[in-house]
């Protein structure tokens, strides 16, 4: 694994925003996680608590115009590239005012004014959609790139080797975005494959392949940036393996109900490696203080408030409209 | 006018919209081939660049997985498939995202993607070279599903497909490539949704879906000889399908039979059926019957296939099953209006 990048070479503006990003997707993620607790919020909620600087790095090297795709761990995706927070927790509340009206809930995000057309949780299904935006925008002579965001059970489905070897084969500008937190629901990855080596599958597929800390936000936006280049001129796609650790559960807010005791020690170790704590005490380093720091979680803890007092003032869809919007229609569209 | 092979009608369709809207691009396997997908797509690569023309790696799923992300960000793809059998692996990204996407997103985008499907059964190809799965995918809510039986229509209902704004299952039968009919050189539109009526009669109606369209064509003339006035409709459509079309003509006439060349449990005939059934009982003058594949995977050896496949002559059958007349309709005791008939294919 490369060893981290020299942080010098981020400005400590940039760095204060993705803390600042972080710090957004971490306090959403801990009151989803309460509200579900509560039986407030019913729909399944996978949450990214520990995941945060994959998000956060790959959407720091990439342009509002450009393409992310995600799954069904996409809050922090749909954050990180500029998602309205208050649509998303209103989707998660099923409402009328959420950003997919109320039809998807947590697994089904959508902000196509910053380029997510969609994140939805069938495993590894928006890799060929993500290989068909980055064509779309070959066609089309454009420079923007598609990321595809999926985790480690998803390089096990077949989308994700013909999607490989298709990019490849057209040169697509796109950045295969593999966060590999070590589970795939219960199952360990090395009970599901022979070897601990998801990054290879790029060299397979004439693809390189890079496996990262997912868990230094520096490092990862420095090796998505570097993709980007790739991708930008032409050269074509690029794999990366992010290492990284959920701390809940698959599913909901629990800690380690999905795979029992022995992840318990392991859990403690990745504790200790807080992508979140990491950048705040890269920016002590710097010279920002504490106030600064904890005046940013007061605004994103407050955004999250705003955040689920609009969704729970927000109205349900209508039962009258059930069947609305089975067909697209250009008239529907406000 | 201008008379055009079904084949010829769906290259001109492609020609055209290739050449009127740049969002427009055809993607899936053979289409550089002058043979693999019948003549539909001949020289066409070389007419618009094999940029615009996509002959795919070997890839059913990411082929149309791809396209459907192409057409969730604005693009036109027509995906094709040379034998419907082998789509089924690309079932994921045709049912789960194409066909929910405009749902699950409350309308905020549409999938723009025609999924060519192309049926290619017959000379002892064996069951995984000859499905119909139509009946499969009139299923999925947010899909359409169009079988076009005539030139004009293979024409005109692809143009309708690729301007829809919605993912639409194209399904041309190769058994239909060589028929020929009228085809006005224009770009024009058949309505999706619409049956078209081939024949107006008062004594039986008759539903038929693509090849069986055509069967019925010849089906009907035998009739009309021997003093039958079948009332014909070609579907044209499978999702939406024109409902008030079926149920007008089975009101007039109060006999029905309905001819799809695709498996019968749950296939368009059962839908149609069970349709009219729950709207038009009080109008049927006898019990319906269905013209469909028994529910048996396509077999290979030719006095098996002979067996399989159903035609005009099974269309002629079911008619006389249900001409009888009214009082006997419920009994079980045999009737035969027409003694014989010989029709060829």
């Amino acid at each position: 694994m490369p060893t981290a990048i020299d942080s010098s070479n981020v400005g400590t503006d940039l760095l204060l925003e993705m803390y600042r990003t972080m710090l957004r997707i971490r306090r959403f993620e801990e009151e989803v996680a309460d509200l579900v607790e509560a039986s407030e919020v019913k729909c399944p909620c996978h949450l990214y608590i520990g995941q945060e600087a994959v998000a956060t790095g790959v959407c720091a090297a990439l342009d509002k115009e450009d393409y992310v795709w995600g799954g069904h761990r996409s809050h922090g995706h749909y954050l990180a590239k500029g998602g309205n927070m208050d649509a998303m927790m209103a989707e998660v509340f099923g409402r009328l005012t959420g950003c997919s009206g109320g039809r998807g809930g947590s697994m089904h995000l959508f902000a196509p004014e910053v380029g997510i057309f969609g994140t939805v949780p069938l495993v590894s299904a928006t890799i060929p959609l993500a290989v068909g935006s980055a064509l779309a925008a070959k066609l089309r002579g454009e420079r923007r790139v598609t990321v595809s965001f999926f985790g480690d059970g998803a390089t096990e489905e077949g989308h994700f080797h013909e999607s490989m070897n298709m990019a490849a084969v057209y040169r697509l500008p796109v950045i295969f975005v593999c966060e590999n937190n070590f589970y795939s629901s219960h199952l360990g990855l090395l009970e599901r494959r022979a070897e601990d080596n998801i990054y290879q599958a790029g060299e397979a597929h004439a693809i390189s392949g890079v496996r990262i800390d997912g868990n230094d936000v520096l490092t990862v936006y420095k090796a998505t940036a570097d993709a980007v280049g790739l991708a930008r001129c032409g050269v074509g796609p690029t794999l990366l393996e992010c290492r990284t650790y959920r701390w809940r559960g698959h599913v909901g807010p629990s800690w380690d109900m999905d795979v029992g005791v022995k992840r318990k020690d392991e859990l403690k170790d990745w504790l200790a490696k807080d992508p979140v704590a990491r950048v705040s005490t890269l920016l002590f380093d710097r010279g920002i203080d504490e106030s600064r720091l904890a005046q940013i979680d007061r605004a994103a803890r407050a955004e999250v408030g705003n955040a689920v007092a609009f969704a729970r003032e927000s109205p349900y869809p209508d039962k009258s409209t059930l069947a609305e919007h089975v067909f697209y229609s250009e008239k529907e569209v406000c | 006018m201008r008379m055009l092979t079904y084949a010829e009608a769906i290259r001109e369709a492609v020609v055209q919209l290739l050449s009127s809207d740049p969002r427009v691009f055809v993607f899936g396997q053979g289409l550089w081939s002058p043979w693999y997908v019948g003549t539909t797509m001949k020289n066409i690569d070389k007419e618009f660049g094999r940029q615009r023309i996509m002959d795919s790696p070997v890839s059913e799923n990411a082929t149309t997985g791809a396209a459907i992300g192409a057409a969730i960000v604005g693009m036109r793809p027509i995906v094709v498939h040379p034998r419907m059998d082998f789509m089924l692996l690309a079932v994921d990204p045709i049912v789960n995202q194409a066909a929910n996407w405009s749902y699950m997103f409350a309308g905020q985008v549409g999938v723009p993607v025609v999924i060519r499907a192309i049926i290619n059964r017959g000379g002892e190809q064996a069951a995984q070279h000859s499905q119909a799965l139509q009946g499969t995918f009139m299923h999925i809510p947010g899909l359409k599903v169009v079988m076009p039986s005539t030139p004009y229509d293979a024409k005109g209902l692809l143009i309708a497909a690729v301007q829809d704004g919605n993912p639409v299952m194209y399904i041309d039968d190769r058994w239909l490539y060589e028929e020929t009919g009228e085809v006005p050189p224009e770009m024009y539109t058949v309505p999706i949704g619409s049956a078209a009526v081939r024949r107006r009669g008062s004594a039986v109606t008759i539903v038929a879906t693509s090849y069986m369209a055509a069967q019925a064509v010849k089906a009907v003339d035998v009739l009309a000889e021997h003093g039958i006035d079948p009332e014909l409709i070609d579907l044209r459509s499978i999702k939406p399908w024109d409902r008030e079309r079926v149920l007008e003509s089975v009101r007039k006439t109060g006999r029905l039979v309905v001819a799809d060349a695709a498996w019968q449990t749950c296939g368009v005939a059962a839908e149609i059926v069970a349709t009219i059934s729950c709207e038009a009982f009080k109008d049927l003058l006898a019990p319906i019957a269905r013209v469909c594949l028994p529910d048996v995977p396509a077999p290979m050896s030719e006095p098996l296939e002979k067996a399989y496949y159903i035609g005009a002559a099974d269309i002629v059958s079911a008619v006389e099953k249900v001409l009888v007349p009214k009082e006997q309709a419920w009994s079980t005791k045999s009737h035969s209006l027409i003694q014989e008939h010989t029709i060829s294919d």
